[in-house]
Parts: structure tokens; C-alpha cells; sequence
């Protein structure tokens, strides 16, 4: 029995790594997709906006199918094509970070871009008025300031995107959900097994909540707060 | 691509048929969910401290797990309980559990239900003060007031966040093709990709479906926003 409970916990450890992995992934596309989005050059903006509508009109599930089954056959239709006999087989653990991250990058593209929104203009300016180009101003000026307005966004989405990790157990990724099934079909006791897994993602979704509030403490320093 | 296999009438039937279960899977979850959610959200709200942490915890724990933990604990976990199913042939609430239907409904109604509780929650507690000392000063009761005052405008101003969390729901619905027999737009989509071996034509398609309707629920509801929160809307002269 207890080595049930060992697989599930290992299994833990690649639900983690597979929600960090995404989460950089995400985090990258979103910071571009916003930059796109607020860029006014038109084929920029017409590209981010046609990516963040498609993609958040589209369920997880289907887009993972789509990418992990899809993807592979695609590319290597590719390389017949082209004359090549190497055959890709696609990682189940790239597949499903590379579909989280681009999911959740385009949620992350609509934080961001509010978050942007929210700076008032002028330290934009006086930035470029010290001579500041605009990756120095991004880094220095915007970045720091959009972090507090990103925040609560940026939760909520880190939320959704653990819970999101487990449809990789449905791509054959051995995560925490998929060692919790096997278990309970193995023991024939579904529930202990994944009412363990439950728990474990509740103890992650705590202490994540924790940590972020603190982030959300440390870069709130200095503003006011409205007096209720 | 071969998209002449996907575009056969027998394959565009089962898509046909894949929406219908994805949609009524949608609407009686959403149904009984919404149920669920006001339900909540006044033992949330006006309940006693004991009803209010149990509620609490109830929405903790759908809120903080995935909902195909939710969807799996139910099918394999409540469904094959012993004493579950040695009352499942004959004694009522149990007949359902043998329906793969049904747990995948149970399943995703408690969890829409848990969301939704706790959006109208918060509108409820967010309601101004004046409306309530208003209702008060004209001699409503408690649950006049909730009943009359309180909720109307609560259940409107949740509007916006409950388009999201029906959009949300549209696509959770794909979770339903991990239980067996069940077949959505999604697990057509498998079904195709295994009898032809067309993944991305067939799960394409499935996008392009779900893409549709995650359109038409978007367009529905800004018109419900545009009718029932025409009121909060900023003046036009």
C-alpha cells in the first residue's frame, strides 16, 4: 500500500515541474503577446489578438490531443516530405508543457496587457525623456511597476494552470493524477488514492496562495491603501 | 490532410451527435449548478457559522482541485463503492450512479456550483448599504429584503464573471470524454482520430466546433449584460 503513496508523491514532484515549466513558457509568451498587443503596429496586433481569441476559445483537452497527436504526425509528414527517414516522437513532457504554456500564454497575454494599461503614461515618457531605449525602459520603468497590477491576475492564473496539469495524465505523462488512478485501479480503492491526490494539489494551491501574497506584500510597499 | 474523411456525412453525423451530448451536458450542469450556486451563496452569506465553514470547505475543495481529480472521484470512486453499487439496481438516488451520464453531470454541476457560489457571494456581500437600510426603512423583513433587493442586483452584477465561468464549463464538458461511453464533440474527435488515424484533421475539427459555441455563449451574454446591467452602464449624453 505504501508505495502507492510513494508514486503518487514522485509523481507530485512532475506535476511540479510540469506546472513550473509551462509557467516560464507562459510567462514568456504573455510578456511578447502584450508587448505585440500595445506594439500598434497593425500585423502585430492583429497576430496577438487573433492568438488570444482562439486559444481561449478552444478547451485545454482538445488542444493537448491536438499538439501531442497532431503535432507528431504533422512534422514527421514533414520530414517524409522532405526526403528525410527520422521519425519524431514527441515527448510527452514537451507536448504538454508546450501546450500549457501556450495556453495559459494567452491568458497571461490579457494580464500583462491591463497591467501595461495601468502605469500611468508619464513614467513612460519621462523614461524616454532620460534617453532610455525601449528594451532599457521596459526593463527598468515597466516591468518593476506592472508586477503589483499583474499580480492578482497572475494567480488566479498560476491557479488554473496546476489544476490544468493534471489533463497531462490523458497524454500518458505519469504525473500525480495519472499514479493516483493507476493506484486505485490497481488496489481496486479509488477513493484513498485519489482523495490523496486531491489533497496534494489543495496543500499546492495553499501554499502557492501564501507565497504569492507575500510577493504581492513586498512589491505593494510604498503604495496607499484605500481606507475603508 | 485528408479532410474529405472528416466532411463524410457518417463523421459529420457523429459530430452532430458529439454536440448534442457536449450541449445538454453543458445546459443541465449549468442548471443544476445554478441551483447549487444561490443555495450556496446564501449559506455563504446569511447561514450559521457552522453551515458557513462547511459550505466554505465545500468550495475550497472544488476550487483547489482539478476537475478531473472531481470527475474520476465520482465515476471510479463513488460509482464502484461497494455500498453503492449493491443498492444501485434497485433503491432511488443509487439507479443513477450505473449512467455514465450522470456522474459526469454530478461531477461537473458541483463544481460550477462551487464557483458560482462563491462569485455570488461576493456580489452579495459588495451590495451598497444604502439599498439594504433603504429596504429595511420601508419594514422589509430579512428575507424580503435578500429575496427582493439583495439578490436581483447581486445575480446581475454576477453576469460578467459567470460568462467566463459558462465559457469555462463549454470546455471543461471536454473532460467528459474520459469516462467511458460517454461521447462528446471531444471524444468523436478520439474515435475519428483512432478508426482513421487523422489526429489533426479530426481534432481540428473538434476545436473548430468548440470555437463556435464558445462565440455564440460570448455573443448571448453580452447581450443579457447589455439588457440587465444597462443600468450600471456609463451614461451616453
Amino acid at each position: 500500500m505504501s508505495s502507492y503513496y510513494y508514486s503518487i508523491l514522485q509523481g507530485a514532484l512532475l506535476t511540479v515541474a510540469v506546472s513550473l515549466a509551462s509557467l516560464f513558457v507562459s510567462t514568456i509568451l504573455g510578456l511578447l503577446g502584450a508587448t505585440a498587443k500595445l506594439s500598434g503596429r497593425r500585423p502585430l496586433v492583429w497576430l496577438a489578438t487573433l492568438y488570444t481569441t482562439v486559444v481561449r476559445g478552444i478547451p485545454e483537452l482538445v488542444l493537448m490531443l491536438l499538439v501531442f497527436y497532431g503535432a507528431a504526425i504533422g512534422i514527421n509528414n514533414l520530414f517524409e516530405a522532405m526526403g528525410s527517414d527520422y521519425v519524431l516522437d514527441l515527448n510527452p513532457f514537451i507536448a504538454g508543457v508546450a501546450t500549457l504554456g501556450f495556453i495559459y500564454g494567452a491568458y497571461m497575454t490579457e494580464t500583462f496587457r491591463g497591467a501595461i494599461l495601468s502605469i500611468p503614461k508619464g513614467q513612460m515618457e519621462a523614461a524616454w525623456a532620460f534617453g532610455m531605449g525601449p528594451v532599457r525602459t521596459f526593463l527598468r520603468i515597466t516591468l518593476p511597476q506592472m508586477v503589483r497590477y499583474a499580480l492578482p491576475g497572475y494567480t488566479n492564473n498560476w491557479l488554473v494552470l496546476i489544476k490544468a496539469t493534471a489533463l497531462v495524465s490523458l497524454i500518458s505523462l505519469h504525473d500525480m493524477t495519472y499514479m493516483a488512478k493507476q493506484a486505485s485501479a490497481a488496489t481496486r480503492e479509488p477513493f484513498i488514492f485519489l482523495m490523496f491526490a486531491a489533497a496534494l494539489y489543495l496543500v499546492f494551491t495553499s501554499i502557492s496562495l501564501n507565497v504569492l501574497k507575500r510577493i504581492n506584500a513586498r512589491y505593494s510597499l510604498g503604495t496607499e491603501k484605500v481606507q475603508l | 490532410m485528408s479532410w474529405e474523411i472528416v466532411f463524410e456525412t457518417e463523421q459529420l453525423l457523429a459530430y452532430w451527435h458529439g454536440l448534442l451530448t457536449t450541449l445538454s451536458l453543458l445546459l443541465s450542469s449549468l442548471g443544476i449548478g445554478a441551483v447549487l450556486a444561490v443555495a450556496c451563496a446564501l449559506a455563504l452569506t446569511n447561514g450559521p457559522w457552522i453551515v458557513q465553514k462547511l459550505v466554505g470547505s465545500f468550495t475550497y475543495f472544488v476550487r483547489g482541485t482539478p476537475l478531473l481529480i472531481q470527475v474520476y472521484l465520482i465515476y471510479y470512486g463513488l460509482a464502484q463503492l461497494e455500498w453503492i453499487q449493491s443498492r444501485w439496481d434497485d433503491v432511488w438516488p443509487w439507479t443513477h450512479f450505473k449512467e455514465p451520464f450522470f456522474c459526469a453531470l454530478l461531477a461537473f454541476a458541483l463544481n460550477t456550483g462551487g464557483y458560482t457560489a462563491e462569485m455570488l457571494a461576493g456580489a452579495i456581500r459588495e451590495t451598497d448599504p444604502g439599498e439594504v437600510e433603504a429596504a429595511r426603512a420601508m419594514g422589509m423583513g430579512r428575507w424580503q429584503i435578500m429575496a427582493r433587493i439583495v439578490l436581483p442586483s447581486a445575480i446581475r452584477r454576477t453576469l460578467p464573471p459567470y460568462s467566463n465561468e459558462v465559457v469555462m464549463m463549454l470546455h471543461s464538458t471536454s473532460l467528459a470524454s474520459t469516462v467511458p461511453a460517454l461521447t462528446d464533440v471531444t471524444a468523436v474527435a478520439s474515435q475519428i482520430y483512432s478508426d482513421y488515424y487523422l489526429p489533426f484533421e479530426a481534432y481540428l475539427a473538434a476545436a473548430a466546433i468548440y470555437l463556435c459555441v464558445t462565440f455564440t455563449l460570448i455573443g448571448f451574454f453580452r447581450l443579457l449584460e447589455k439588457r440587465y446591467l444597462a443600468y450600471l452602464a456609463p451614461r451616453r449624453n
